[in-house]
């Protein structure tokens, strides 16, 4: 899923959306499908050149649809806009924000008028695997071969490694992953000090810290059951990820037979219910996650499992004093495949470009200026988060949880957990592990039961002839 | 009767629009979803596979959907009963409470009794959102901590959740049924009332014999109107509950499913399956809901 998520509770008009009827003569001919003539492909392309690769037409309008959420849009608005227009003084930009961009883009997609760029982001994003399924995405390859600008070399040697592999479909680019999300344990360093608490290194010492903090009247551990018990999931995977290594992380994804049975995923969760059973209060069952961060910047909560957008999602509730600090998931056992510093490290937040675009080569010169190390760092100014683009945030002043993050990356070096991708791929087993997530973590099934329940269905999505199949090997 | 000349043209031309708008948004979209219901539409592509009936061979295999509607039969008993005995209760003692009057300030009342019909379905969500918080912030267990009761997890406890939506469903129609119920006592014939009390009958007894039976009409639609809310339910669970139908799937209902299935895993064809079986329910019950409280019409 992506950071932002403004889980916008009124989104219930939507079951009208199928459009119209096909049987009608005349003016009902109009549906859902669109007609199946459909406007012809691509869009127009002028002349290739080494500053303008994808051939963009200097004055084609340039329509581009950003997911308005915890990132804000500023960064388009104020930066990477301005950047193409730069380029392309004739070119007229039409931008819209939005924050629900289904309900916004799906009819469209089906009549064929789409935009060129989308941050397709937020709870309400386009399932990627479907639109790639039924062509309705650019292949971005040529974007990542392109020359990077003002820069030597392609755009795809400018990256952190993994930030193309993490776009793909099918063994191919279809997504621009753009920002660079570091997840763990989140607190208040300021907190922790005064209380002199340190950050568990073992799940010993982040059951007795978790004590300590419940003795002093804090909520010790929490997370938002009622809308992102997957910030929870993240974690169990992290957790196992770390007993057996990444290639736990690249078998749930594969819906390999018994991963989620298997040793490491089964330690994981018991550590975690063990956790939750301990000091996880009921009532976060029922709580959003705009509630939860909310009382953990109120001083009433001590760690929160996030990923590296909480602090700048935060940033109008967060009084002054509270220091943003990112803890690696605790350490299971002396036996685990990766030291404590190991840490998820993920491109994440998609950008894309429709196949069916008018300006689709537009489109890909927009996704090359925001890969610039100008646009890219452009975007951690406005958003205080770092990008794919290699070195782009160096020397500039980062906020204390992003520091945080940064120091936590270097330290994990090579050690990077991989993030999961059968949140994309697999949206009906993820409603399931949400749903036994929150079963697990307040007490209702045991570890075993979560492990068998979750393999089941994985099992049951691995037979359903309907889903399309997806895999990775790294 | 003759109609005077032009007067088909007359009519035709005002009924034209709005039919053609009501075949346009209402009957063509119907249409539509049976037809997808055939298919693997997945939303984006402008040719539907036609799949035959493999969408309802897995509709029957699919426990979810069994999960909703066992939610939806609980519904069916639960609403219509509470709200129709609420409203009624109500109703009585507004309109007939004091004989052929109703008790005093009651007309206040029945203002008060229609505030919650007024509201839109999300600003109820947000406002239970904070009646059924979870913690001491919460309103219900605010008061209970006054009074040293620990907080009750009234949306995130499996067994009670769903009752939790359904009282707020009872809450939200309770006024609108007691309006309803306040006209068609107001139709009751004084003389029957007035007769019925010099012969000595008891407001028990004239609620059940005289009031009952003259409003069976209305009360026979109500029904039927609290049947087909009944088969709803999307806007207040999918506001309301945890993790959209949780916990554990205890408040999941078929227009959440359906809306899941499409816009959520992108199975349209699927999701239209599933919302031909809840047409079929629906219109099912309405039908027999209104042959087996076919009673003879009582004249006066």
């Amino acid at each position: 899923m992506s950071a932002a998520l403004p889980q916008n509770p009124s989104r219930r008009s939507v079951l009208k959306g199928l459009g119209m009827a096909a049987l009608a003569a005349g003016p009902l001919s109009a549906c859902a499908f669109g007609s199946s003539s459909e406007p012809s492909t691509g869009g127009a392309t002028g002349e290739k050149s080494a500053n303008n690769p994808f051939g963009v037409v200097a004055n084609a309008p340039l329509e581009v649809v950003i997911f308005k959420g915890g990132l804000g849009d500023a960064y388009a608005t104020d930066v990477h806009e301005p950047l193409y227009k730069k380029a392309y003084p004739q070119a007229e930009i039409k931008h819209v924000p939005t924050q629900q961009i289904a309900q916004t883009l799906q009819p469209r997609f089906a009549g064929g008028n789409v935009p060129d760029m989308i941050a397709n982001s937020g709870s309400d994003m386009m399932d990627n695997g479907a639109l790639q399924g039924e062509g309705q995405l650019l292949d971005l390859t040529a974007l990542y071969n392109a020359p990077a600008i003002g820069g030597t070399g392609t755009v795809r040697d400018s990256l952190l490694p993994g930030s193309m592999e993490a776009g793909f479909i099918g063994g191919k680019p279809y997504m621009m992953k753009y920002i660079y999300t570091v997840y763990g344990l989140w607190y208040d360093s300021a907190l922790f000090t005064k209380n002199s608490w340190a950050a568990p290194t073992t799940f010993e010492e982040f059951d007795a810290l978790l004590g300590k903090i419940k003795a002093a009247g804090l909520q010790p551990y929490a997370y938002a059951g009622k809308n992102a018990a997957y910030y929870q999931y993240w974690m169990i995977a992290v957790t196992a990820g770390k007993i057996g290594g990444n290639q736990v992380l690249i078998d749930m994804d594969n819906l390999k037979e018994g991963v989620w049975t298997s040793d490491p995923v089964r330690q994981a969760a018991e550590a975690w219910a063990s956790i939750g059973k301990k000091y996880l209060d009921p009532s976060f069952e029922g709580l959003t996650h705009t509630e939860v961060q909310t009382a953990q910047n109120q001083g009433k909560v001590g760690m929160y499992p996030s990923g590296s957008w909480l602090e700048n999602e935060q940033k109008e509730q967060t009084p002054a004093g509270f220091q943003y600090a990112l803890a690696p998931t605790p350490s299971v056992s002396s036996s685990d495949k990766l030291p404590y510093g190991a840490i998820r490290a993920a491109a994440g937040e998609s950008y894309i470009v429709p196949s069916k675009a008018k300006n689709s080569a537009g489109g890909l010169e927009y996704l090359r200026v925001m890969l610039s190390k100008e646009g890219a760092r452009g975007f951690t100014e406005k958003t205080g988060i770092i990008t794919v683009v290699k070195g782009s945030a160096d020397g500039l002043k980062l906020s204390p949880g992003t520091q945080s993050s940064n120091d936590a990356l270097k330290k994990a070096g090579d050690n990077i957990i991989t993030y999961n991708l059968f949140e994309d791929w697999y949206k009906e087993f993820e409603t399931e592990l949400r749903s036994k997530t929150n079963a697990l973590m307040f007490g209702r099934i045991n570890a075993e039961q979560f492990c068998k329940d979750i393999q089941a269905k994985a099992d049951a999505v691995k037979a359903d002839s309907s889903i399309t199949k997806q895999s990775r090997t790294s | 009767m003759r109609m005077p000349r032009g007067g088909a043209r007359f009519v035709i031309g005002f009924l034209a629009l709005p039919v053609l708008l009501y075949v346009v948004f209402v009957i063509a979209p119907y249409l539509q979803a049976f037809y997808l219901a055939f298919t693997d539409w997945r939303g984006v592509s402008s040719t539907p596979r036609f799949s035959g009936f493999d969408n309802f061979t897995r509709l029957l295999a699919d426990p979810t959907f069994w999960a909703a509607v066992g939610h939806h039969v609980v519904l069916l008993l639960a609403l219509p009963l509470t709200t129709l005995a609420i409203a009624l209760f109500f109703a009585f003692l507004l309109n007939m409470g004091a004989g052929t009057k109703g008790v005093r300030g009651s007309k206040f009342y029945q203002a008060v009794f229609f505030f919650p019909q007024v509201l839109a379905v999300a600003v109820i969500g947000v406002l239970f959102q904070a009646v059924y918080r979870p913690d001491q912030g919460g309103v219900l267990n605010g008061l209970l901590d006054l009074v040293g009761v620990a907080p009750i997890g009234w949306l995130t406890q499996p067994k009670l959740a769903l009752w939790s939506l359904i009282a707020v469903l009872v809450w939200q129609a309770v006024g609108f049924y007691v309006v309803l119920f306040a006209a068609g006592m107001a139709n009751i014939p004084k003389e029957v009332v007035e007769a019925a009390e010099i012969d000595g009958c008891g407001r028990a007894r004239m609620f059940f014999q005289i009031t009952l039976p003259l409003l069976w009409d209305t009360v026979q639609v109500a029904w039927v109107y609290l049947g087909i809310a009944a088969f709803d339910g999307f806007a207040l669970v999918a506001t309301l509950s945890v993790d959209r139908g949780g916990p554990d799937g205890s408040t999941t209902v078929l227009p959440l499913e359906i809306w899941r299935t499409a816009f959520t895993y992108s199975k349209f064809g699927y999701a239209s399956a599933m919302g031909v079986a809840l047409f079929v329910l629906s219109l099912t019950f309405a039908v027999l809901t209104l042959r087996v409280t076919r009673r003879e019409r009582i004249e006066y």
